[in-house]
């Protein structure tokens, strides 16, 4: 049978029959074939966000043994070395193995939902990034778990990294495993933006998509180019320790400060990615709790995009003290302070958005609003960082520890975490505890401002950071034993959401389609949805399709139970990047091995390059090859081949 | 009075058609990272020159022959490659197949005259920041060059297995989309390392 090149689609009624039409064309097949060759955006989801969880687990125990050894002065629970590979392994695993795939797995499971859409543009590279990721992190973790894991903090300065310094296989284990990380969050990128602009439902122009959508479009196109900045530093890294290259070495006319500026061009864009997203995620939770529409949903969004412009413009302020010229110093100290303003916007829209509304308390109105306290704490901490001079006394002490926990805790621990409460009854068709939620909130809430609010005196205080140890009488004893209590206090805490996460999953309340009378798309299919998402492709009027008949903003209603049925084979539409009208149908692809075996080849190819084994390289190269070649394949059933040839 | 808003589109095109589909944008987001790893290179060589002690160049007047000559070579390959595209698009396999298998061709000699430069250097790549800045980023290239000569082989295999016809040829379009590209960045590269020390350049 040749396919038509082109089709009229037919518009037909949400029925079963067609949902059991659909059901047979893109169920997974079920046992370990389906598992290691699935490419559904949920299942791949749900793995990115159960992996990033477990890491949380590992770095929040790393910073737990860090917080016993500097319970108090003299303490000798670690060595000095095995301290810096924890506090290195900490920062290295909550950065990159938690917040930026934690954020990745959430917008996986919901995009197409939020979207209306059947599946992500490249379902196979999305389960490329997942693989890669995981045999990232099984790399990464593999150096710490043989004594070599990274232990120069996770911004991994020169010459400390070179191997004159450090010459285990350390550093080697680090820089590998970031540019294998890297690969995953390029694709994965990639996939974000090109099903941004093409996957939508008809009718969802460009001002009418998710603030989750612009947050991770944002913060993926960001990615999509500062993250080859942090690769090849940490490739250059490599080849400095492995095949005596002079980049980043004095001695050979190298230059030091080129890591800074390519760690840093990559590292501060990146902290704007992994905030982005999980704001986008309280823009959208908020209002559903406050019964009211955003405020200011163009600001948010702009101001959202802008925090991004700005963002690839201030990298210098963490090199404030390496003696660069004063001119070049005020440029990054300017850019730094303007871009409070895009966050206050998205603060005040928020507090708007509940002053205003009518809240109702569940726990996740309470992750997401607190997070806008904590938010104003670390942005204020940061706002004072972005000015030279104060930068120049703070530099390098614990005041700018605290500062980075505040974001990065507040910013995206606090809204994941609400988050799981808001979409958990989505993903898994029940509800999480309500009362144990309280206790979970309260105790995260209460324990992290112990632990972190005093540690702004403790760097106050002089007491500088990446210390193994401090002698008595230093003013930091009683300061540092209350934020060991408060972070054994946070811990607790996150152990409560993970007991209510598995014990909701098996004894949770079943949940409806809508459990907290949401407004967007992904609350319109059942929970949890079924493999195909939409039985018929939605179309959609306004921003809030589903509070149209409440809001009244227009005249016109999204049609949801009636639409493009698409059921000629694994199929879904795409549209115009802008207005979102309807442009082609496309073919999805099916299940395949390729993906899970070419994540496979490159962790044999990085093992080889670390142990600098070349048969072994070869080989790894040739599996790449291979892998590559069967993926790319040219497929009838995709149309990338005409049927009547070959 | 409230109404249902509902698309019904016409005619849609099924699958990628001629060079437009969704995998044209994925090639586009694998471009504009790559360029950006171009960037970044050829921003070290930059901020390592401008901070650098006088002698840093090691080649302060870059020796035109045969990088020149070959540079010409490696921007013929893409016009060749491109006719080979509008072959596949034309129906006509033989031209597609000499134009891809041309454009093979004059890539393999670039790669083969870069390596007899490698070899006639008189610095290695750890004798200094420039030798291994130099090395690092003609060897990204080079890699960037084998990757775009087995697509270039695949296509050609591709097209002589007859897979393609003018409606159904995205897959073409993108590797020759890809092979302009590492055309391109080579133009920056060797302004990068031959052309800005006549400049004055870091001399």
């Amino acid at each position: 049978m040749t396919p038509a090149a082109f089709r009229t689609p037919e518009i037909g009624e949400d029925t079963p029959e067609l949902r059991a039409r659909l059901h047979a064309i893109w169920a997974t097949e079920p046992g370990w074939k389906g598992w290691f060759t699935t490419v559904d955006h949920k299942e791949i989801g749900i793995r990115y966000i159960i992996t990033a969880f477990v890491l949380l687990a590992l770095g929040g125990i790393e910073a737990l043994v860090i917080r016993l050894q500097l319970a108090g002065p003299d303490l000798n629970l670690l060595t000095p070395e095995q301290y810096n590979e924890f506090f290195s392994t900490h920062g290295m695993t909550m950065i990159f193995l938690y917040a930026s795939p934690v954020l990745s797995g959430f917008s996986n499971y919901l995009w197409p939902l939020l979207l209306g859409s059947r599946d992500m543009a490249f379902p196979r590279l999305n389960a490329f990034s997942y693989w890669v990721y995981l045999a990232a992190a099984l790399f990464l973790y593999a150096g710490f778990l043989t004594g070599n894991g990274a232990n120069d903090g996770w911004f991994n300065y020169v010459p400390y990294a070179e191997r004159q310094y450090n010459p285990g296989l350390n550093q080697d284990f680090y820089a590998l495993g970031m540019v294998l990380l890297g690969i995953s969050t390029t694709v994965g990128a990639a996939n974000f933006i090109v099903t941004a602009f093409k996957m939508r439902a008809p009718g969802m122009s460009i001002n009418r998509m998710p603030i989750l959508i612009w947050g991770t479009l944002t913060a993926s196109v960001a990615n999509l180019v500062v993250v080859p900045a942090v690769s090849l530093a940490f490739f250059l890294l490599w080849l400095d320790r492995q095949f005596g290259t002079s980049f980043f070495q004095t001695s050979g006319g190298g230059q030091p400060l080129l890591w800074q500026h390519l760690f840093w061009i990559f590292g501060h864009p990146w902290v704007y990615a992994i905030v982005l997203p999980a704001m986008g995620m309280a823009s959208d939770g908020l209002p559903v709790f406050c019964r009211r529409p955003l405020v200011g949903y163009s600001l948010v969004a702009l101001s959202t995009v802008a925090t991004m412009i700005l963002g690839f413009g201030v990298w210098v302020h963490h090199m404030f003290a390496t003696g660069l010229p004063g001119l070049s110093l005020s440029f990054f100290s300017g850019a730094s302070i303007v871009i409070t303003v895009p966050s206050a916007v998205a603060i005040f829209a928020w507090l708007a958005t509940i002053w205003t509304g009518r809240p109702v308390m569940t726990t996740a109105f309470l992750f997401f609003a607190s997070m806008i306290l904590l938010f104003v704490i670390g942005g204020v901490s940061g706002f004072m960082t972005a000015s030279v001079p104060v930068d120049w006394q703070l530099t390098d002490t614990y005041f700018v520890v605290a500062h980075l926990h505040y974001v990065l805790v507040g910013i995206n621990v606090f809204p994941v975490v609400g988050a799981t409460y808001f979409w958990f009854p989505k993903m898994f068709g029940r509800m999480m505890d309500e009362r144990l939620g309280r206790w979970n909130f309260w105790t995260m809430f209460l324990g992290f401002n112990l632990g972190f609010l005093p540690m702004h005196l403790t760097g106050l205080f002089g007491m500088p950071r990446r210390v193994w140890t401090y002698p008595a009488g230093m003013g930091w004893s009683t300061l540092n034993m209350i934020t060991t209590i408060g972070s054994f206090v946070f811990a607790i805490g996150v152990l409560l959401f993970f007991v209510n996460v598995a014990r909701s999953l098996r004894s949770g309340a079943k949940a409806p389609a809508d459990p907290w009378g949401g407004p967007t798309l992904e609350w319109a299919v059942p929970s949890p949805p079924a493999p195909y998402n939409f039985t018929v492709i939605p179309t959609i009027a306004s921003r809030h399709p589903l509070w149209e008949e409440a809001l009244d903003e227009s005249r016109g209603r999204s049609s949801i139970a009636r639409g493009m049925m698409l059921d000629h084979g694994k199929e879904t539409v795409t549209t115009t990047p802008l207005d979102a009208e309807p442009d082609r149908i496309v073919e999805m692809p099916e299940d395949s091995w390729a993906p899970f075996l070419l994540a496979a080849a490159l962790g044999v190819l990085f093992f080889a390059l670390l142990l600098k084994a070349w048969a072994a390289i070869a080989l790894g190269a040739l599996l790449v090859l291979a892998a590559l070649v069967m993926w790319l394949w040219p497929q009838r059933r995709l149309l990338e081949r005409e049927p009547a040839h070959g | 009075m409230a109404e249902l808003v509902l698309a019904r589109p016409g005619k849609l095109p099924v699958g990628p058609v001629g060079r437009h589909g969704v995998g044209q944008w994925g090639v586009g987001a694998l471009i504009a990272s790559e360029a950006a790893l171009f960037a970044y290179l050829l921003f070290s060589y930059y901020y390592t020159g401008a901070s650098a002690l006088p002698g840093w160049l090691l080649e302060p007047t870059p020796k035109m022959w045969p990088a020149l000559p070959n540079t010409l070579l490696l921007l013929a390959s893409s016009v060749v490659a491109w006719l080979g595209e509008k072959g596949v698009e034309r129906g006509n396999r033989a031209q597609a197949l000499v134009g891809l298998l041309s454009a093979f061709a004059m890539g393999a000699v670039f790669a083969g005259v870069q390596v007899y430069e490698w070899a006639e250097k008189p610095y290695r790549i750890g004798t200094s920041s420039y030798a291994s800045l130099y090395f690092a980023t003609t060897g990204f290239h080079m890699a960037h060059v084998v990757a775009g000569l087995i697509i270039l082989a695949m296509l050609a295999l591709w097209v002589a297995l007859d897979f393609f016809s003018p409606r159904r040829r995205i897959v073409v379009s993108a590797g020759v989309l890809y092979w302009h590209f590492v055309d391109a960045v080579w133009l920056f590269v060797f302004a990068t390392y031959y052309l800005t020390p006549y400049l004055g350049f870091a001399r």
